[in-house]
């Protein structure tokens, strides 16, 4: 395969890839690693030690209005959460909503704690999706708020049961935050410098883990601080993608897009309960007919019976073959050892254990839907009764 | 024994009037990890630039073309337990199947070692 990157945008960690021996492909407009020395190998990595991704395609911007009230209102108008309710330190998933139901991009919102960012929400969108976010935001944004987009930034993913370890002796104030916490911090550089970043402890691999931002200039010194300890190496788009599918985590223009609906894609978690009852967001007629009907299809866990991976786009079928759904993600889960897929079916072939055929290369092939995730989520939660 | 190789990656290597065939280090380099190989079946008669076999690997599926015309004499059913052995051992544990060749002048059209290399230097 031969593609030319040097027409592709970079990230500020591109020499550092290419110095460790990433193989650099193609991806939403950027050149990034999919892999460095295999993507089974770095997948296990991540989730026994910690994996260190690079994630600086993906948009980072700022909501910002004079106050919190002010700016949450004005994300609510287009996504679901409660955004007022949300507490400064704290980190929601949501996603743009269009009038009928459909997600225009899943992305996470952190509130940071602070007078200096007080009215200001930072947000991180999907990279294939964030000019056409951008867009859709600033149209429906009302006087006084704006949307800024932080180009000066580079966002590192550090994620698996080690992090926390890993990334507390270099900023010891990290380990007392919970799963979807935000703070300021300053992390150590082993130069004598440190960095101001932001960060959260979130990720999309089912692990524990932070994300971390920090500016252009001082990314590539962050990576080798955070590489030089023993438990991290580095991890390309490939092991990412194949620990979000096993951690059941929808990927844009996957397994979520223009047409699907929260509720389908099973993320009703994130449409708040005060929301619900105001019904004040985009597509709310359908969202909230599906949050009481069931909707008619649903995103489920695929496991196939054989060994090949099914991927996306081959039909689901149901009793006398008929067509109930599609894959829209699959491959080889490394840590269930086999291959895993998710797709949408029809309610009917929606419960665990149904048994299904996937037409695959290979002709139609038996499947069973499984709950999601198909590995356990390992987030750093706060112990129960904690109020979060 | 000679190995000769394809443009699209295979190895050939002769003995007699039996050709084994697997996929190159390079290719198996370039698939990355290798995770299910589905091969033809002892009996199948194959002509050169079919379809004879498909490998999986995490990110794709690719199909194998058959470098040469024959018979399949055998496959390597171990890869079917272990598909990681196309990437440790491409060239001799990894290698995929067996053909009793119909025409051995087909191998002529085949590179051998040295302009494989060069050729794979121009990719």
């Amino acid at each position: 395969m031969a593609t030319d990157i040097s027409d592709l945008k970079r990230t500020p960690l591109f020499e550092l890839h290419q110095e460790l021996g990433g193989r650099m492909v193609p991806f939403a407009g950027y050149a990034m690693p999919v892999q460095y020395d295999g993507i089974i190998g770095e997948h296990h990595w991540t989730r026994d030690r910690a994996g260190l991704f690079d994630v600086s395609h993906m948009g980072q911007r700022i909501l910002s209005a004079p106050d919190h009230e002010t700016v949450a209102k004005a994300l609510e108008r287009l996504a679901p959460g409660d955004f007022q309710g949300l507490k400064p330190g704290r980190q929601r998933y949501t996603f743009l909503l269009l009038d009928n139901g459909g997600i225009v991009d899943d992305l996470m919102v952190a509130r940071l704690a602070g007078e200096a960012d007080e009215g200001r929400l930072f947000m991180v969108f999907n990279a294939s999706r964030k000019e056409i976010d951008d867009d859709y935001v600033r149209e429906h944004l009302p006087d006084g708020v704006t949307l800024e987009a932080v180009e000066d930034r580079a966002l590192l993913a550090l994620q698996g049961p080690a992090a926390a370890e890993v990334l507390s002796g270099l900023c010891p104030e990290v380990a007392d935050l919970t799963f979807m916490q935000a703070a300021r911090a300053e992390i150590l550089l082993g130069d004598g410098r440190s960095a101001k970043v932001h960060l959260s402890r979130s990720g999309y691999t089912g692990e524990d883990g932070f994300e971390i931002s920090v500016a252009a200039d001082e990314a590539e010194a962050l990576a080798r601080a955070l590489l030089a300890h023993e438990a991290v190496k580095p991890i390309g788009l490939g092991a990412r993608d194949s620990l979000r599918l096993e951690a059941g985590l929808p990927l844009y223009g996957h397994d979520i897009d223009e047409t699907t609906s929260p509720v389908e894609a099973g993320l009703r978690f994130a449409i708040a309960k005060a929301r619900r009852e105001r019904g004040d967001f985009p597509g709310a007629g359908r969202i909230l007919a599906e949050l009481s009907d069931g909707p008619q299809r649903r995103l489920v866990g695929l496991k196939p019976s054989g060994r090949a991976p099914v991927r996306e786009g081959a039909q689901i079928l149901g009793a006398s073959d008929s067509v109930v759904g599609e894959v829209t993600s699959g491959g080889f889960g490394p840590t269930v050892g086999g291959p895993v897929a998710m797709g949408y079916v029809d309610r009917a072939y929606a419960d665990p254990g149904t048994e299904l055929h996937l037409a695959g290369r290979r002709g139609a092939e038996p499947a069973t839907v499984l709950p999601l995730p198909f590995v356990p989520h390992c987030y750093h939660r706060p112990k129960s009764g904690a109020k979060q | 024994m000679t190995t000769r190789y394809s443009k699209e990656h295979e190895w050939v290597r002769l003995d007699g009037d039996t050709a084994t065939i697997g996929i190159t280090p390079f290719a198996a380099e370039q698939l990355g990890d290798v995770v299910f190989v589905e091969l033809p079946e002892k009996g199948k008669v194959i002509a050169k630039g079919d379809e004879v076999a498909v490998v999986e690997s995490v990110k794709a599926a690719s199909e194998v073309y058959a470098p040469v015309s024959g018979e399949v004499t055998d496959s390597n059913a171990a890869l079917e337990d272990a598909p990681q052995t196309v990437n440790e051992a491409p060239e001799g544990d990894g290698w995929f199947f067996r053909v009793k060749l119909s025409d051995k002048s087909e191998l002529d059209g085949l590179m051998d070692e040295a302009a494989y290399k060069a050729f794979c230097e121009e990719l």
